[in-house]
């Protein structure tokens, strides 16, 4: 089992460096979009530092949304998708480790990249270091979650859209958790309730999401 | 008896036995609901008490709280139908499912209308960003996901499978809405009634808002049986009895 995962992700992740193009369209839509903010909401310090943490998740929400679409697709048309539900390992842990080299491509940059947007916007000290630890338990989540809905609209007509439609929602939980815990640390008080509970989403999903990402699979390709 | 039998039940699996069946029961629903909407509304518009804090704007109540039980409820009920669909691959079950989510959609909004009506002479606003109406909001969110995504496939068994599979994801948000007064400190009041306990409130209005459910309960089911034959008719056009059924129609 641990072969068959080790290597769907070496697989994954050679096919994504060899491409590089990829992952530096979707770092560089993140840093795009925090940028916009500044300009629209206008410099003042404060107001940015405030909404520093909520514009930083919500530009990861969408960057991590808008890469979902490449996690099946180009497996889904070349057909090796279809080889992977004949494979003798169960499907769920090669989900897995799709899902797992998609993080690494699409949602690790993005954590590394955040202490820099936040030093931009103004946060600092403690809040910088809540900021990183909780994109870093929440994008793995969005992936897991986003796999879901990646599996259902697979190869549907106008999919990008409705895609954003079903899995935005699934997305909120994560959201007001993590952009809470930065929340919580600017005004004093304690970040671990909200960090515990993005731990406990890691988990959760990481138990359920591939199983249900599988059973999605099997439907679209049915 | 008969009716102890599984037969019996099962018979009601088969579209072609359901659908008169159905046909028959929608009258008593619709009526049922119409005669507790005009008793409910009369206790809860006349002879309920006025409440000593909120004079008489309480009384939107008896429309948002039934309202914002069944937006769960239905949620649910349409999860079980969605789940017995995938388990048991029976076409009916996904028929209900996909019958009762618009109306569960419908009874979501009118929660969150309702509710907005009742912030502003109370808290003084129209929508706050509490635990509970976001997740209400997002429940809505689901509702329309779960009807967009049906409605993006074209091969009817892949959206039944797929748009059920979605709702069962989607269920993890019930408990969420209905316990995100305990869990936060909110601006939403917590519940007034519950199963374990008497009601904080007077009789009457009690039993007012326990008729208005009733209502809106009697009124889903007509609603969703009328529209689970539509889809009946649309789903099995190609089978003879329905062909037949149009014959005699004409």
């Amino acid at each position: 089992m641990w072969v068959a995962l080790r290597w769907v992700v070496r697989r994954d992740l050679m096919l994504a460096l060899r491409g590089r193009g990829e992952v530096l369209t979707n770092l560089m839509f993140f840093i795009i979009v925090v940028s916009l903010f500044p300009l629209g909401v206008g410099p003042e310090r404060e107001t940015l530092t405030e909404i520093a943490s909520g514009v930083v998740w919500v530009a990861a929400l969408l960057s991590s949304m808008l890469a979902l679409g490449r996690l099946f697709s180009s497996d889904y048309e070349d057909g090796s998708l279809e080889q992977f539900m004949l494979a003798a390992h169960p499907l769920p842990v090669l989900v897995l480790g799709k899902i797992l080299a998609h993080w690494l491509v699409s949602g690790l940059p993005l954590v590394l990249m955040a202490p820099v947007l936040g030093l931009q916007l103004g946060l600092g000290g403690e809040a910088l270091w809540v900021l990183i630890t909780s994109l870093l338990l929440g994008t793995p989540v969005l992936s897991l979650l986003g796999a879901v809905g990646a599996g259902l609209t697979l190869g549907l007509r106008g999919g990008g859209v409705l895609l954003a439609l079903l899995v935005l929602p699934l997305y909120i939980p994560v959201l007001v958790f993590g952009a809470g815990a930065v929340e919580a640390v600017r005004s004093g008080l304690e970040a671990s309730a909200h960090l515990s509970l993005l731990g406990a989403f890691l988990v959760g999903s990481s138990l359920l999401a591939p199983w249900a990402a599988s059973a999605a699979l099997r439907i679209s390709l049915d | 008896m008969r009716v102890f039998t599984k037969e019996f039940w099962f018979q009601f699996a088969s579209p072609k036995t359901f659908y008169p069946f159905a046909g028959r029961l929608i009258p008593w629903f619709a009526g049922a609901a119409l005669l507790l909407t005009v008793v409910g509304l009369y206790l809860g518009f006349f002879v309920a008490p006025v409440d000593y804090q909120q004079g008489n704007s309480y009384r939107i109540m008896f429309i948002h709280v039934p309202a914002a039980w069944m937006s769960m409820f239905i949620y649910v009920v349409m999860c079980v139908y969605a789940a017995l669909g995938l388990v048991l691959n029976t076409r009916l079950s996904d028929m209900m499912a996909a019958a009762l989510a618009p109306t569960g959609a419908m009874f979501t909004f009118l929660a969150l209308w309702t509710g907005a009506l009742w912030g502003r002479p109370t808290w003084g606003t129209y929508w706050v960003w509490d635990a509970r109406l976001t997740s209400e909001l997002i429940l809505l969110f689901l509702y329309l996901g779960y009807m967009a995504l049906r409605a993006a496939i074209d091969d009817p068994r892949r959206a039944s499978r797929a748009s059920g599979l979605l709702a069962l994801v989607g269920v993890v948000n019930v408990p969420i809405i209905y316990f995100s007064v305990q869990w936060w400190n909110t601006l939403h009041q917590g519940a007034s009634v519950s199963l374990t306990s008497a009601p904080t409130m007077a009789m009457t209005m009690f039993t007012a808002m326990l008729v208005m459910t009733f209502a809106f309960w009697a009124y889903a089911i007509a609603v969703a049986l009328y529209r689970v034959r539509l889809i009946i008719l649309e789903r099995e056009r190609h089978a003879r009895w329905v062909v037949e059924l149009a014959e005699q129609e004409r």
